[in-house]
């Protein structure tokens, strides 16, 4: 675990929001030197804070219309193995997120497709045959925020 | 603005979401374009929207948040203004890291992070029970993320 104080804490925040800004910018903003930023930027970043760098793309623009997030549960627990499931799952390129969880469900998945006949295809096609799969529940999403968290 | 996106931009998208961190010159020479030419079709791509950022995701974890909980959060619709208030009040819950709302069994999903499991009850006690309007909440505790690259199947 890594000890940050409040520069890093400022840091992270601009990060999240762009992380395409020079170290000059984001000296400014925090009120450091661009050398002393360029320095804390890369601690953070070998330290594992800074997990990678994504690119926010608008999915709608894109023709992915519908972002479905799927709960499942495993239909013969101990039977099958959760290494098959779990590579097989996340082979499916309309599957953008997998999450073991603890609880109601044993699955989390976060699936993105055109409309919903594309996804009802997915659904179908290539979840539903999944090794293992049971019970699944379907929740369309409908708006989503992320926020900075405790920084 | 709607754009038209050809194959070159497809495959652009495709090797520039793949690794955000690529130069130009990186993503050139893997879709086998001019420096010039992708440098400006991603100005375009950007311009247009498709292209909204690149953000750095932060991993809570080495920061010493090890437990996320996602809390799926039923709420009272007898009441007007049920998820705008819920929401608003989320938002200032600082360990609350995502807000979805959905179409279905759940009406909304937060996800919470938290250093441990008594700090995770604190926040579920004083922070979380405490929002407006809930009228049934169900925990799944996150136990491992296999995969999280949110790419889009281009």
């Amino acid at each position: 675990m890594i000890e940050i104080d409040d520069f890093d804490r400022a840091l992270l925040r601009a990060l999240q929001r762009d992380a395409n800004q020079s170290a000059g910018a984001l000296g400014r903003e925090i009120g450091m030197s661009q050398p002393a930023t360029w320095r804390r930027i890369r601690r953070l970043q070998e330290a594992g804070a800074i997990k990678g760098r994504r690119l926010h793309l608008d999915a709608e623009a894109l023709g992915f219309g519908v972002t479905v997030f799927l709960g499942v549960k495993l239909a013969t627990k101990g039977r099958v193995s959760l290494d098959d499931f779990e590579r097989a799952v996340s082979a499916i390129p309309e599957i953008q997120k997998v999450e073991h969880v603890l609880g109601f469900y044993d699955y989390r998945l976060r699936v993105v497709a055109r409309d919903l006949s594309d996804f009802e295809r997915v659904l179908r096609r290539r979840i539903m045959t999944l090794p293992g799969a049971g019970e699944v529940e379907a929740n369309v999403l409908l708006s989503e925020e992320r926020l900075p968290g405790p920084l | 603005m709607k754009i038209i996106l050809d194959d070159l931009d497809c495959s652009i998208l495709r090797q520039w979401q793949a690794d955000p961190t690529l130069s130009p010159a990186d993503l050139a020479e893997r879709c086998g374009l001019t420096v010039a030419k992708v440098t400006r079709r991603q100005a375009r791509l950007q311009e247009a929207g498709v292209v909204k950022g690149i953000e750095a995701v932060i991993d809570w974890a080495a920061l010493g948040y090890a437990f996320e909980v996602s809390l799926r959060v039923t709420l009272d619709k007898t009441i007007d203004r049920a998820f705008d208030e819920f929401i608003e009040a989320a938002r200032c819950v600082p360990e609350v890291i995502e807000i979805q709302t959905f179409l279905g069994r759940v009406d909304v999903r937060l996800s919470v992070i938290a250093r441990d499991m008594a700090h995770y009850q604190h926040i579920y006690r004083s922070s979380i029970l405490t929002l407006p309007h809930i009228a049934d909440i169900e925990g799944l505790m996150r136990v491992a993320e296999i995969k999280s690259n949110e790419s889009l199947p281009l």
